[in-house]
C-alpha cells in the first residue's frame, strides 16, 4: 500500500535524487532524448532545432526539480509550465499532431531509464522512484496537449473571425445604391454584422437604396428570411429602402413552400435587375422632383 | 423644462431633437409643432433624430402621432437620422413605426418632401419589372 502511493507522486527525496541525475547527465541524456524525439518527427524539424528545445526541456525539467517541485502544479514548475507551453503551441502552429508533440516529452522517460541502466541496473527503490518521475512526466505531456488545445482552438476562432470580416462586405454600386453580396450560411451571428455594417454604410454613403444579394446563400429557411426580413425593416426605419436579389429558382420554390411573406419588398432574380429596378427609381424622382436634374 | 426648438426653413418646418426625449418634452413638442404648423401655413416637417440614442416606444408613438396631426394639418412628416443602433433596437423590439416616413439625413428628407406625397407608392405600381 505504501509502496503503492509513492509510485504515483514523488517526494521531495526523490526530487533531489532525479534533479541530480539530470544535471550528472546532461550531455548523454540530451542527446539520447533528442535522436528519440528526431525519429518520431521524422525530419520534419531540424537537427539544430531539436537539440534546443530538448536542451530547454532538459533545462526546465532540471530546474524544477532543483526548486523541489514534486508536481507541475508546484510554483517551482512555473518554467517549466510556461516552456512546455510554449513548445506546444509553437508545434501546433507548425501543424504537428498532438501525439508528436506529447511524445517528444515522454521520450525523457526512455532516456532516463537507459541512463539508470547504465549505471548499474534498476533495483526496487530505484524503480518505484521512476515510477514517480514517469508520472511527473505524464502530467508534463498531458500538459502540452492541453496547451495544443488551446493553440488550436485560438486558430480556430481567429479564422472563424477572419471569415465574419471576410464574408460580408458592404459594396457601393452606384450613387445612392449600396449593395450586400451575401456568402454562405446566415446564422444569427453574422446576419447581425450584416445588418449592423450595412445599416452603419446606409448612414456613411448616405445612400437611400440598399441591395441585398442572396445568390451565395445555400439555403434560405425561415429563419435566414427572418434576418433578412429584419435588416429590410431597420433599413426602411432609417429611410432607405432594400431589394432582395439572387433569389435562384430552387429557392423560390422553397420560398413558397414554407410560407415566408415578403410582403412588399421588392424582390428580383438578379442583381443586374435590381441595380435597373433602382436605377428607374432613382431616374423617375429626379425627373419628377423637377430641375434640379435636367 | 427643456424644449426642443422648431425653424421655419422656407416651406419646411425642421425640427433637430438634441437633448434626452423624456416624455414632458415629446408631449410639448408634439403641442408647439401643432401651433407652428398653423401659423406658418408649412406644408412639410421635418424631425431629425440623429442626435437621438434612445427611442422608446413612448417616443415612437409620438413621432407617429405627430405625424398624424401634421397630416391633419396637411404638412407631410419625415422623421430623418436614425441611428444604426436605434433601428435595430426598434426591429428587435417588434416597433415598425408604421404611417411615420423616413429618410436617411436632412438632405434627403427635404427632397423628399418636395416630391408629391404617396409618390413612393406610385412608384412601385407603374414598375413593370414587378410583373413579368
Amino acid at each position: 500500500m505504501d509502496i503503492g502511493r509513492q509510485a504515483v507522486a514523488l517526494g521531495s527525496h526523490e526530487v533531489s535524487r532525479f534533479a541530480e541525475l539530470l544535471a550528472q547527465h546532461e550531455d548523454a541524456l540530451v542527446t539520447t532524448w533528442t535522436d528519440q524525439v528526431a525519429a518520431t518527427l521524422r525530419g520534419r524539424l531540424s537537427a539544430a532545432e531539436l537539440h534546443r528545445q530538448t536542451a530547454e526541456l532538459h533545462k526546465g525539467f532540471r530546474s524544477a526539480l532543483e526548486g523541489g517541485a514534486t508536481s507541475l502544479d508546484a510554483e517551482a514548475a512555473g518554467e517549466l509550465r510556461a516552456l512546455l507551453g510554449d513548445l506546444s503551441t509553437s508545434r501546433a502552429r507548425q501543424g504537428f499532431t498532438a501525439t508528436e508533440t506529447a511524445t517528444s516529452v515522454y521520450a525523457l522517460k526512455d532516456a532516463v531509464l537507459r541512463i539508470l541502466d547504465d549505471n548499474g541496473g534498476a533495483d526496487a527503490t530505484t524503480l518505484r522512484d521512476y515510477l514517480g518521475f514517469s508520472a511527473f512526466v505524464d502530467r508534463a505531456g498531458l500538459l502540452t496537449f492541453d496547451a495544443y488545445v488551446r493553440a488550436r482552438e485560438e486558430l480556430i476562432s481567429d479564422q472563424a473571425e477572419q471569415l465574419l470580416e471576410l464574408s460580408t462586405p458592404v459594396v457601393k454600386l452606384w450613387e445612392g445604391v449600396v449593395a450586400v453580396p451575401l456568402v454562405g450560411t446566415l446564422d444569427s451571428a453574422r446576419a447581425q454584422v450584416v445588418m449592423e455594417r450595412l445599416l452603419q454604410t446606409l448612414v456613411d454613403t448616405g445612400s437611400p437604396y440598399a441591395i441585398i444579394d442572396i445568390t451565395g446563400v445555400p439555403a434560405v429557411d425561415t429563419q435566414v428570411a427572418q434576418h433578412i426580413l429584419k435588416t429590410v425593416v431597420a433599413a426602411r426605419l432609417m429611410g432607405a429602402d432594400c431589394i432582395i436579389s439572387g433569389i435562384r429558382p430552387q429557392i423560390a420554390q422553397t420560398i413558397v413552400a414554407l410560407g415566408i411573406e415578403f410582403g412588399d419588398i421588392a424582390t428580383k432574380s438578379s442583381l443586374a435587375d435590381a441595380l435597373r429596378h433602382v436605377l428607374r427609381l432613382t431616374g423617375e424622382a429626379a425627373r419628377r422632383g423637377g430641375p434640379r436634374e435636367g | 423644462m427643456e424644449r426642443v426648438p422648431v425653424l421655419k426653413i422656407g416651406d419646411i418646418l425642421l425640427v433637430s431633437i438634441q437633448i434626452d426625449m423624456e416624455d414632458q418634452v415629446a408631449l410639448q413638442l408634439q403641442e408647439d409643432l401643432a401651433d407652428r404648423i398653423v401659423a406658418t401655413g408649412c406644408h412639410g416637417v421635418i424631425i431629425d433624430i440623429s442626435a437621438l440614442d434612445i427611442v422608446d416606444s413612448f417616443v415612437g408613438r409620438t413621432l407617429a402621432t405627430i405625424a398624424s396631426i401634421s397630416r391633419v394639418l396637411d404638412a407631410e412628416t419625415v422623421v430623418v437620422g436614425m441611428r444604426p443602433a436605434v433601428a435595430i433596437t426598434l426591429v428587435e423590439l417588434g416597433l415598425s413605426l408604421p404611417g411615420i416616413r423616413t429618410a436617411l439625413n436632412v438632405e434627403l428628407g427635404m427632397e423628399m418632401l418636395r416630391r408629391p406625397p404617396g409618390d413612393d407608392l406610385a412608384f412601385a405600381d407603374d414598375d413593370p419589372a414587378a410583373v413579368p
